[in-house]
């Protein structure tokens, strides 16, 4: 196994008495595509929003690189290489893609009001650039076609990929990818999987959500289970396809899914 | 991002429209209306950095505007500072608590925001007219002098005045207008359309508002303060909620988020208020269905109108 980039232990978040994670050991490799599956309310949201700092949990601890990074606010742990997408596929309404993407190479510029007051040569420098790497990220993903049109007047499928472009586009080192698939056809799906299996070939680990049990199957080097928060099974696609505790809780007997 | 040229050769139009303006009408009672109105522009701007860019309404804008106001104003009158320094110190002022207000204020968001400013901005009127040893109290502060002379440029005529505030106006406008166009203002953005978002790009959201609050705070207190000089007089209405929200009407007519709109909104509103002086009860009574219009039919306000009629041309 490669070298671990991302390294979960003991982790729990609770609401109140539910608890959503409960005692997680998850690791993620460098340069791997790590699944992270399970039925409706099984804690992968809310285990993808600890991870990337959009709740702090309330025990346990992550450490990328080995360095502990429990309870660091969003923007810290983007800073540090750790990009997200949203279930929902989040970008920026009421704006154009190419707009879209830009901002998410802002945490790598250091242009201030002053630099904008005075129209200095490093915002023009840095402006420049962030456009520069928009574009590519855009082309990358194979959406640049609609660097000009507003989020809102492009395609499901063409929003999925801006969305990772704009995550891609901040040079991360590990992408968290929430459902990335939700609402797509069985073409899309596919056209996704092989984006996802470049991202990995370019060597960012990515971490997976995802309902689409062919989409997981094909793409994960490892497969981790969740439970009503707890884990229940971890390994390759063959093991899990044939753990008898994974399909009692999750593919529901057997199932040819 | 450099200017298209018909843009550059309208707004420069516009610029020497503005410049012979004072010269070619010679009635120094419309003067004084457009001064006024320019001065309270500055303060629109503002409020439209946070509210237009940055997605939070502001209901202490009018507050701020009093403390430069007063900051000036007794600088001036009372310690006989000279308004050189007396107009930095005032910008320095509202800046400074914009900065610590939003410390306390920037952690809540949207409606909330709203109810906390303006119970800031209730406060600030009242300490302004309680505190009178030092602002007068309810009777204000006369006998603020006007600018003293750079070298052979004196401020005591109303033409000097003007054009004294012309250059804080067009100064202003550069100033919002290069935020704007840049990666600060793209930040701003951001943060308005999704905070959760620009949160997992890196943004750093709470410094983003804090930083856009500051320079919506200084830009009240350089209108205020230019307010306070210009009139020579102040009192505890100029800190006002009724201010704050005259200079939200101000915004909402002319268009948020848009560069024409604060001057646009404020020079149309504040003389058409002037015209129609005679009806001062009524003037409330036209305002309200004005701009119930202009949110329903031009949520864009004037400066979207404008923008959109070419394509309704087409049509």
């Amino acid at each position: 196994m490669s070298p671990v980039l991302l390294r979960v232990e003991h982790l729990g978040m609770s609401f109140g008495g539910l608890k959503a994670v409960d005692d997680v050991d998850l690791d993620v490799p460098e340069g791997e595509i790590t699944a992270v599956i399970g039925p409706n309310g099984a804690g992968k949201s809310t285990f993808f929003n600890v991870v990337s700092g959009f709740c702090k949990p309330t025990t346990g601890r992550v450490a990328l690189n080995g360095v502990d990074v429990t309870g660091l606010a969003p923007h810290r742990m983007a800073r540090l290489g750790v990009a997200r997408t949203f279930q929902t596929t989040k970008l920026f309404p009421e704006a154009e893609v190419l707009d879209n993407v830009i901002i998410g190479r802002r945490q790598h510029t250091k242009s201030n009001v002053l630099d904008a007051i005075l129209r200095t040569k490093r915002l023009r420098t840095e402006a420049a650039e962030c456009r520069e790497r928009a574009r590519e990220a855009l082309e990358f993903a194979g959406v640049l076609h609609l660097e000009a049109f507003p989020v809102g007047s492009i395609p499901q499928e063409a929003r999925k990929r801006v969305a990772i472009a704009l995550a891609l586009v901040a040079e991360p080192q590990l992408l968290l990818l929430d459902e990335p698939a939700a609402g797509i056809n069985e073409e899309e799906t596919s056209g996704l999987t092989a984006l996802i299996r470049k991202v990995v070939e370019s060597g960012i680990a990515v971490c997976l959500v995802e309902h689409k049990m062919r989409m997981v199957m094909d793409l994960s080097d490892r497969i981790v289970v969740l439970n009503q928060g707890k884990k229940i099974a971890e390994g390759t696609p063959e093991e899990i396809r044939g753990d008898p505790t994974v399909i009692d809780a999750y593919l529901g007997g057997g199932s040819h899914a | 991002m450099p200017v298209p040229r018909a843009r550059g050769v309208s707004l420069a139009l516009l610029l020497l429209a503005a410049i012979l303006f004072p010269l070619l009408v010679d009635n120094p009672y419309l003067v004084s209306v457009v001064v006024t109105a320019y001065v309270i522009a500055i303060a629109v701007y503002g409020l439209d950095v946070m509210l237009g860019y940055t997605g939070q309404l502001s209901l202490a804008q009018g507050g701020f505007f009093g403390i430069g106001g007063y900051t000036a104003g007794i600088l001036m009158a009372s310690y006989e500072v000279s308004f050189w320094i007396a107009l930095p110190a005032a910008v320095a002022m509202t800046a400074a608590l914009g900065y610590v207000i939003g410390l306390a204020a920037l952690r809540t968001r949207g409606d909330y925001f709203a109810i906390f400013t303006l119970a800031v901005g209730v406060m600030i009127v009242i300490i302004i007219e309680r505190w009178e040893n030092v602002t007068g109290g309810t009777d204000g502060l006369i006998g603020i002098p006007p600018p003293s002379s750079i070298g052979p440029l004196h401020f005591d005529s109303l033409n000097a005045q003007y054009y004294l505030v012309l250059f804080f106006l067009v100064l202003t406008i550069y100033v919002v207008w290069s935020l704007v166009n840049s990666l600060v203002g793209r930040t701003f953005v951001a943060v308005r359309n999704s905070e959760e978002l620009a949160r997992a790009v890196g943004i750093d959201a709470g410094k983003t508002h804090q930083l856009s609050f500051v320079i919506s705070a200084a830009l009240a207190g350089l209108g205020g303060a230019l307010y306070a000089v210009f009139l020579g007089y102040i009192g505890p209405a100029m800190g006002g909620v009724q201010m704050t929200f005259m200079m939200l009407v101000y915004l909402m007519i002319g268009g948020v988020a848009s560069l024409a709109g604060p001057l646009l909104g404020t020079l149309l509103v504040t003389s058409l208020m002037q015209f129609l002086q005679g009806f001062a009860q009524y003037q409330m009574m036209a305002l309200g269905p004005i701009l119930v219009i202009v949110i329903i039919f031009f949520p864009q306000g004037l400066a979207g109108l404008a923008k959109r009629l070419p394509a309704l041309w087409k049509r």
